[in-house]
């Protein structure tokens, strides 16, 4: 009988195991691994993933982001919308509430003084805020009591959740920063480097560009986590270094931004020490054509703008059968591996904006030939095609990388099997990407037929993106080649549709208009070729549970669910 | 009776300079190293043609090891390896032959006339210390952006970028070749044989080609032999930053960039190239050490 008591006492010793282990601090120790190593852990001060990412650790906002991309509720009570009349009607105001009971790690209670203290400390004419983006068309922050916090826009706004949320907008602490507004920002080393804040872990030691080291946050509002009582977060070294770190050595649990070819993940992947973690968010490489004429003939001021159409890539046909030539799945499998997959779509996500486009992804060399075939362009003795003793011959340029250089191979291979000449050229990155308007390399100025790179949206909403290609945001002497519609794309009826989502806030109607644009930049005019919809790729130890690979928000932000797998 | 003498007919300079060159085993085998490079990149193609594949077809080859079909396997984009070593070592060798003639023709030029006329040691002396202080790298890129395209509307956009880098890489390594060369003529033109050519009224021209060249040839092929490997890596250097030549006109340099992230995985990759080099510098080194000791009559015979 005893022995049987002593059993069951055991097997109910086992079965109530894993509510013992949702302890805080029952984990022990986490390390985990950003190869940019953090400079700084106030996100206001700089616009370093690597910073905004280490400092969500601590600083939080209102809500954040899921990883589907919906607003979730963080410090506040809930998220407030239309239908629950957080957002007034007329999209000019939105109320928060906050959680009741709040306490910053150093005990004291936190207040909706916070927030506004916050927005006037970001919004200070003579600090440079580096995400003042956050804050933009906000007239007024005002606290009618200490758990409320009402944001007035000067002008209606269809996406209220800017200001507050996401790892890139926390709240600070007034009474700690108080003495650090304007521009005595960056001279606060103390604050900076350890900020008070109401997430999962506070700051025990900080060495600038190298180790922070953390401890549980006695006072977070979940008294069961997090799981783990300190955590290391370390710098150094290079994306390959950060995985082997994981998945080989095994000296750290997580790894941040762990990209690298296709067969050394394979190769990595199949110790099974860890698995790579990939997330799809907004960045897509793609193929731009340019519309107007590149030609080196041309007077500058003249060469490559609106004065002069392109010869040949004014035919749709021409656009439509070189992006049919191309295999993109070959693309992702030569260049990302898991952390790729081949799409036609300029806005792969949020779900909701993402068109149902998928004609693009089969290759269908033979449909590009007779497509060239129809529009006149038939092959010479070389195998060149021409008409009217013109060749068909594109000038494909794009920044220096080995996996865009393999990309160049491939496609120039493609191309030339329907017949189209393709000449190369690759431009140090900083330089194409430079933007200085003396220079004939930018991406902006285009002084090639067609070109690559990749570009993303920051946050989840698509209309200031889909707004770039505007006919009067192309580049040209005019604006210092300053546009942002690189390929000189201009649609009187595409105009109308930004018009139109930009006073609209019924979100069905919103993701209607963005799959429309997005259709009439892709599918149907083809001056914008998507390849290859890139996502993030990170590392994660195989005795690490509760990772979950957020694209829209940080990384870190579901680290008070992580857990020791036993 | 007359007593024959059996008197060896002396060797002719070249021959004596060609028996002191093969005391130097350094140099000879050096000389077989270079020779079989050249060997392999210009004969090579004849030899091996590599097929051509369409891009689907040569996806299911690629990251071979060696084989029959591709003796040095093939690539990430399955392209054959031996094939592209080839064409990158005629690019590689011919920028570094190319570009250090350019640049030994400078240096020389310059060399001799800061030596032998004394108005003009000062200014062309600032100059190759300007030279040698300016910035490669950023002086390159201003090249290239300012005349690439005009040189390609010409000549077509690879013989542009070679024409380009040839000349930039020439004209930023005379310094050394003209530093050199004045000093030596500095010594040359106070020895009598030039003051008696000069005092029987031979013009400058004249004592120049003659009396000076003839003796300074010595350490400018010496500086020429360095000034090859020096070329073939700063070239490596311009294709690992990807600079100048297109993408798809392999060199040694960018093979040896584009096999770096897959080092691990397979090590031929950076090993071919990177062999190729290294034996490049190295032979031509060792070269230049035989010259050195060949041409130095003051050595001969030690």
């Amino acid at each position: 009988m005893k022995l049987k008591t002593a059993l069951l006492g055991a097997a109910c010793a086992f079965a109530i195991a894993p509510a013992a282990f949702a302890e805080r601090g029952a984990d022990g120790h986490v390390n985990v691994l950003y190869w940019q190593a953090p400079s700084t852990l106030n996100p206001y001060l700089s616009s370093g993933t690597k910073d905004v990412e280490s400092a969500s650790l601590i600083l939080e906002g209102l809500a954040g982001f899921n990883e589907k991309g919906e607003v979730v509720a963080r410090l506040a009570d809930s998220v407030p919308t239309v239908e629950n009349g957080g957002v007034s009607a007329d999209l000019t105001q939105i109320t928060w509430k906050l959680k009741p009971g709040l306490l910053w790690s150093d005990g004291t209670p936190v207040t909706s003084a916070d927030a506004k203290f916050t927005y006037e400390y970001c919004t200070h004419p003579e600090g440079g805020c580096a995400q003042a983006a956050r804050y933009e068309g906000i007239a007024s922050i005002d606290t009618p009591d200490a758990e409320t916090v009402v944001i007035t826009f000067s002008a209606p706004k269809p996406n209220p959740y800017t200001a507050f949320v996401g790892g890139t907008s926390p709240i600070l602490q007034a009474a700690q920063f108080a003495n650090c507004l304007g521009a005595a920002a960056s001279t606060c080393t103390e604050q900076n480097f350890g900020p008070i804040g109401t997430g999962p872990f506070m700051v025990t030691e900080f060495k600038t560009n190298d180790t922070v080291s953390l401890a549980a946050n006695p006072n977070y509002r979940d008294p069961a986590k997090p799981a783990f009582a300190t955590m290391t977060v370390k710098g150094g070294g290079d994306a390959e270094a950060a995985a082997r770190a994981v998945m080989e050595t095994g000296e750290f649990d997580y790894a941040w931004n762990t990209q690298i070819n296709p067969e050394l993940q394979a190769a990595m992947a199949g110790g099974g020490k860890g698995t790579f973690l990939n997330g799809f968010g907004t960045l897509v490489e793609r193929i731009e054509m340019n519309m107007t004429d590149p030609s080196a003939d041309l007077p500058e001021g003249e060469r490559a703008t609106t004065m002069h159409p392109h010869p040949i890539l004014t035919d749709i046909r021409v656009r439509t059968a070189l992006s049919k030539a191309i295999d993109r799945q070959v693309l992702v499998d030569v260049g990302y591996g898991s952390a790729g997959r081949p799409t036609c779509n300029l806005v792969p996500a949020p779900e909701m904006f993402a068109s149902d486009n998928t004609g693009c992804l089969t290759q269908d060399i033979e449909g590009a030939k007779a497509l060239l075939d129809e529009a006149g362009w038939v092959p010479g003795a070389d195998g060149i095609r021409e008409k009217d003793g013109v060749k068909l011959h594109v000038l494909y340029q794009t920044s220096t990388n080995p996996v865009r250089q393999d990309f160049q191979a491939l496609i120039k291979g493609w191309w030339e099997e329907i017949g189209v000449s393709t000449e190369l050229k690759n431009i140090d990155a900083s330089v194409y990407f430079g933007g200085d308007a003396g220079s004939p390399d930018t991406f902006q100025k285009f002084y090639a037929d067609v070109e690559m790179y990749a570009n993303n949206f920051d946050g989840t909403d698509p209309e200031p993106y889909l707004a770039q290609y505007l006919c009067d945001k192309i580049p040209g002497p005019a604006n210092q080649w300053q546009g942002e519609n690189i390929n000189r794309f201009c649609d009187p009826a595409y105009d109308v549709l930004v018009k139109e989502m930009s006073a609209t806030a019924e979100m069905g109607k919103r993701s209607e208009l963005a799959k429309k644009m997005n259709d009439m930049l892709t599918k149907d005019s083809m001056v914008v070729v998507p390849l290859v919809d890139r996502g993030r790729l990170s590392a994660a130890s195989t005795s690490l549970g509760g990772t979950l690979l957020n694209t829209w928000d940080t990384e870190m932000w579901n680290v008070q669910d992580w857990f020791r797998v036993k | 009776m007359t007593e024959t003498t059996n008197l060896d007919k002396p060797e002719s300079q070249v021959a004596a300079i060609w028996r002191q060159f093969r005391e130097h085993k350094g140099a000879v085998f050096g000389l077989a190293v270079l020779g079989f490079l050249v060997v392999f990149v210009l004969i090579g193609p004849l030899l091996w043609q590599a097929e051509t594949l369409k891009v689907s077809e040569a996806l299911k080859v690629k990251n071979q090891g060696p084989s029959l079909r591709f003796p040095l396997g093939t690539d990430q984009l399955g392209r054959d390896m031996l094939d592209r070593m080839m064409s990158a070592g005629q690019v590689s060798l011919a920028v570094g032959f190319i570009a250090m003639m350019i640049a030994i023709f400078f240096g020389t030029f310059i060399g001799i006339l800061a030596g032998y006329f004394k108005r003009l040691d000062g200014p062309l002396m600032r100059l190759t210390d300007m030279f040698l202080a300016l910035p490669l790298i950023p002086l390159l890129l201003v090249m290239v952006m300012l005349f690439r395209d005009r040189i390609a509307k010409v000549v077509g956009p690879e013989m542009g970028a070679f024409i380009l880098i040839v000349f930039a890489i020439g004209l930023t390594s005379w310094m050394h070749a003209a530093r050199i060369v004045r000093g030596e003529v500095l010594a040359l033109k106070e020895r009598e044989y030039v003051l008696a050519a000069r005092s029987i009224g031979a013009p400058p021209r004249r004592i120049i080609l003659r009396h000076i060249l003839p003796n300074v040839i010595s350490p400018v092929m010496v500086a020429a032999t360095l000034g090859i490997a020096e070329a073939i890596i700063t070239e490596s250097v311009l294709s690992f930053l990807g600079l100048g030549f297109p993408p798809d006109f392999p060199t040694w340099g960018r093979l040896l960039f584009d096999g770096l992230q897959y080092m691990q995985l397979y090590p031929e990759r950076v090993i071919w190239p990177g062999l190729a080099i290294s034996l490049t510098v190295l032979s031509v080194n060792y070269i230049g050490d035989g010259l050195r000791d060949a041409l130095d009559p003051k050595a001969r015979g030690r």
